[in-house]
Formats: C-alpha cells, sequence, structure tokens
C-alpha cells in the first residue's frame, strides 16, 4: 500500500439502534500508520458499534468507511463478504466454533477464499494448510492442533482466535476487547501477539480495550471515546487525567 | 422484649375459596363422565375371566410361526421406520431452517413452515396411513410415506428449536471472515446442531419401530397385516407370536439408540 494512501477512513459516522437515539454520534477518524491503536472508553460508549461497523456485523445509519478504496457502508452480497475477508476481527469471547478442531478453527479464516461446496469437503489448499501450521506455531499452540476447541483455556482459545483473523491475510485486524475475559498476564501476551502480527504484516490493529494502563504500553495512537464522540485522539503520551475524567467521567479511580 | 407477630398466608381467602370451587368441579366431571360411559358391568365383571381365557389360547406360543411368516413381516416392518425416517429428512430439514429465526428472518417463511410442521403433527400416523393406502394401495409404500409425514412435524420442530439455541458468537466470527451463507451453514451451524441432530433422528427412529408396527392393521404393510390376520382367523397362538416379536424388536431399537447416543454426546 503506498504511502499517501490510508489505511481506513471513516467519515462522520453514525449509528441508532432505536430512531432518534444514535450511539454513534459522528465519528471521523484516519487510521494512516500500522500497529496498535487503542480505542478506550466507558461501556456503552459504542466502541464496540464502531468495530462493528467497519466489518458490518452491523450496518451504520450514516457515514462513509472507505477502505481498499471502496465504502464499507455501501458494499452488499458479493462485494462485502469480499472485504470483509481483508478484516480479520478477534473477540471478547472468542467465538470458536467448539466442536471443530483447533486447526480446523484456524483454517475458517480462509472460507472466505472458498466456495460452500470447497469448504464442505475441506478442500483447503496445500499453502493454506502450511499456513495454518505456522500460525499456529507463532502463537505456540502447535500441539494442541488436533484437539478440539472446546478442550482449551480461555489465553488458548484467544490465541487461536488471533490465527484465525492473521489467516485471512487482512489488510487490517478489528480486536473488540480481546483480553477483558483474561488475566492480567496473559492479557498481556495477548496484546504481544496482536502486536506482532500487526507489525510483521505492516497493517493497523483497532483494538478496543477499558485497561488504561495497558492501552498505553502497546498502543501507537489512542482514540477516547464518550458518549458517542471521539474526546481524544493522539499519542499514548498526551493523554492526561484531565482527558481520563473527561472520558469515563468522575476521578475517585484514577490514582 | 417485644416480638412482632407478622402476618402471613400463602393464599387469601379468595383464593382458597376457588381452590376448592375447582376442586368440587374435578369431582362433579369425574362423576359424570362415569355415568355418560355407560360401562356394561356384565361385560367388566367378567374380564378376568375372558382375560385368562385368551391367554389360555395364546400359550403356548406358535414359534413354529416365525420362519414362515413373522420374519418376513418385521423385516419390512424395519424397513418401514428406516425409510420413512430417511424421507422424513428430505422434507424435515429444509422446513426446520424456514422455521428458525437465526437463520430466515422472514415471518412469512416461518409461518410458511408451521404450517406444514403442525399439519404433518396433527394428523395421527394411523390416519396417514388409511390416507395413502386409499391412493397407493394396500403395502409397504403407504406405511413408509405415513411415517415420513407423520415425522416431519416431529423432526422438524425439534431440530429447528436445536438450530434457535446454538451460540450465535461463533456464526458472527464467521461472518466477519467473509464466508458465504451456505459455508457459515455447513461450518458454524452444523457442527453445533450434530449432536442434537442425530439424538433426534435415532429418537424418532426409535419411535417409528413401535409405530410402523400397527400400521398394518389399516393394511400399510409390516408386521402388523400378519397381527391383523392372526386375529381375525382366531390364531391366538400366533397373536401371541407377533407380539413376542414386537416386544423383542422394540426392546432391541431401545438399547441400539441408547448406545448410539451416548457415544455421539
Amino acid at each position: 500500500m503506498s504511502s499517501t494512501q490510508s489505511f481506513l477512513e471513516i467519515k462522520g459516522l453514525k449509528k441508532e439502534y432505536v430512531v432518534g437515539n444514535p450511539i454513534l454520534k459522528g465519528i471521523d477518524v484516519t487510521i494512516n500508520e500500522p500497529g496498535i491503536i487503542a480505542i478506550i472508553g466507558p461501556s456503552g460508549t459504542g466502541k464496540s458499534t464502531l468495530l462493528r461497523c467497519i466489518n458490518r456485523l452491523i450496518d451504520p445509519t450514516e457515514g462513509e468507511i472507505i477502505f481498499d478504496q471502496s465504502d464499507l457502508c455501501k458494499a452488499k452480497g458479493q462485494q462485502l463478504r469480499k472485504l470483509r475477508r481483508q478484516v480479520g476481527m478477534v473477540f471478547q469471547e472468542y467465538n470458536l466454533v467448539e466442536r471443530l478442531s483447533v486447526i480446523e478453527n484456524v483454517l475458517t479464516g480462509r472460507l472466505g477464499y472458498m466456495s460452500a461446496w470447497q469448504a464442505w469437503r475441506r478442500k483447503f489448499s496445500q499453502q493454506d494448510i502450511n499456513t495454518a501450521f505456522e500460525l499456529l506455531e507463532a502463537v505456540g499452540l502447535t500441539e494442541h492442533a488436533a484437539k478440539r476447541a472446546d478442550s482449551l483455556s480461555g489465553g488458548q482459545r484467544q490465541r487461536v482466535g488471533i490465527a484465525r483473523a492473521v489467516m485471512q491475510d487482512p489488510h487490517i485486524l478489528l480486536a473488540d476487547e480481546p483480553t477483558s475475559s483474561l488475566d492480567p498476564k496473559t492479557a498481556v501476551e495477548i496484546m504481544e501477539l496482536l502486536e506482532r502480527f500487526a507489525l510483521e504484516k505492516n497493517i493497523p490493529a483497532l483494538v478496543n480495550i477499558h485497561d488504561v494502563t495497558l492501552a498505553r504500553r502497546f498502543a501507537k495512537r489512542m482514540i477516547g471515546m464518550s458518549e458517542g464522540k471521539v474526546v481524544y485522539d493522539g499519542g499514548p503520551e498526551g493523554i492526561t487525567d484531565d482527558h481520563l475524567k473527561q472520558i469515563y467521567g468522575g476521578e475517585s479511580w484514577l490514582v | 422484649m417485644n416480638t412482632i407477630n407478622h402476618h402471613w398466608q400463602r393464599f387469601t381467602l379468595n383464593q382458597k375459596l376457588s381452590r376448592y370451587a375447582v376442586y368440587l368441579l374435578l369431582i362433579l366431571s369425574l362423576v359424570q363422565s362415569v355415568r355418560t360411559v355407560e360401562v356394561i358391568p356384565e361385560f367388566f365383571f367378567d374380564a378376568p375371566e375372558q382375560m385368562a381365557d385368551l391367554f389360555a389360547r395364546m400359550w403356548p406360543i406358535d414359534f413354529a410361526y416365525y420362519p414362515i411368516s413373522v420374519h418376513d413381516a418385521m423385516v419390512e416392518t424395519l424397513n418401514i421406520a428406516t425409510l420413512g425416517t430417511l424421507i422424513t429428512l428430505i422434507f424435515a430439514i429444509p422446513l426446520a431452517l424456514m422455521n428458525a429465526s437465526n437463520i430466515v428472518a422472514s415471518p412469512w417463511s416461518h409461518w410458511i413452515a408451521r404450517f406444514f410442521l403442525v399439519s404433518s403433527r396433527s394428523v395421527n400416523s394411523l390416519v396417514w396411513a388409511l390416507l395413502f393406502v386409499a391412493i397407493f394401495g394396500p403395502g409397504i409404500i403407504a406405511g413408509v410415506l405415513a411415517i415420513a409425514f407423520r415425522s416431519v412435524g416431529f423432526v422438524g420442530k425439534l431440530l429447528g428449536e436445536a438450530i434457535e439455541e446454538i451460540n450465535m458468537g461463533p456464526i458472527e466470527a464467521l461472518q466477519a471472515t467473509g464466508a458465504s451463507w451456505m459455508s457459515i451453514l455447513l461450518k458454524g451451524y452444523w457442527p453445533q446442531i450434530l449432536p442434537a441432530f442425530f439424538s433426534i433422528v435415532l429418537f424418532r427412529w426409535d419411535i417409528n419401530v413401535r409405530e410402523s408396527a400397527v400400521l398394518g392393521l389399516v393394511g400399510a404393510g409390516g408386521i402388523g397385516v400378519v397381527l391383523n390376520d392372526a386375529m381375525n382367523l382366531f390364531e391366538w397362538q400366533r397373536v401371541s407370536m407377533a407380539l413376542v416379536a414386537i416386544f423383542v424388536i422394540v426392546i432391541v431399537a431401545e438399547i441400539v439408540v441408547v448406545n448410539i447416543r451416548k457415544r455421539l454426546i
């Protein structure tokens, strides 16, 4: 991708679940740089909605999302599926297909590139199978390849979730609270993995996170959201207690 | 020290009165229904005698009759149950998909599916068999179709409910990979409903073995035909042979189903 072109451009994005009660009130964000971009903010402020609008798991009400030279908001059918496979997503609850094996869960990242007929016969290309095993090694789960996904621990499942997203060969990664269900040590390991893949692939990773300390440690850029609007957008060093008060409200939690 | 006596009762006076009214109504309706059925006392009181007589006629069981006619009829019964269950799937799977609100969102599709599922269930398999005997004539085809049509409602409804109960998280994740609708169905829905699917189908097969044993009474093939003929000819020792055969096959079917299901889950 050329340096003049941005990875993602969000212009005037609005979303109303109930008419007249917007959860996103006009978001303007341009992503030009690879690496981790943390989106912080309290629960219910629309962080999750924002990420889900980007890969259209939720349909936005208004605005534009320019990605790969097309407007994601207007994409339909085949075109939407083609754009979606360029967007890898990692979920808070991992969302693995529990009864399938670990390696098959990683391989499902390729489903967007296959016909249903091929998917049914498990006709993954040799290259895909090689990539899947390489990714499993990268996330440290090689010996678990044949195990069923529901036999793994939370941290291990999230690693599989990340491997699946990277398997798509995405141009951007989205992660919706990827560390919220994990212990602090595992959370750091997951963030390290996301950072590593983002830099290796030279793509941005938008990470929703409510742990400000963890966000500061990994993010190159932080976007603070409050009540459906962006209230801070800049480097992690520029975020002050005043910003945090504005984002989360109150101050007793700031030590 | 003062204690305050709290007042507590499970029911208020009105609730109590209405409960007693319901009991009274139940007893009245029981008395009334006994009066309407008009039991003939002579027939009722010699029932034990008649039963003893019947069992005496049935004994000893005519085992020699088994290879002559019961065996083939039993095989036919199993074929009717199995084929009927397989044909059911052709109709039940699409209807289940149409009825599951997490697959098809249109209320039209739900109503169409529900119409077929309910009409299948509201007719007893013996009645379906009578219909199909009238159309196709007596024989196996009528039995197979009767079993299939009766089972569609059962399998379709339970399968639809199993689909609605799955975890939508993995489905969302597969959507996010850009997978097509059919791929999501195969890789997201199917692995999740697989245990329920086999459990439902085996359970229905088990019921169908029992149901197809009586279908012969209306000429739809199977062991029921043998049973009916033997009864009409007062060959009670053969009747007991047929009954024992049905009993054994039902027990065997139960054991088979329980074992397969244990292995699947």
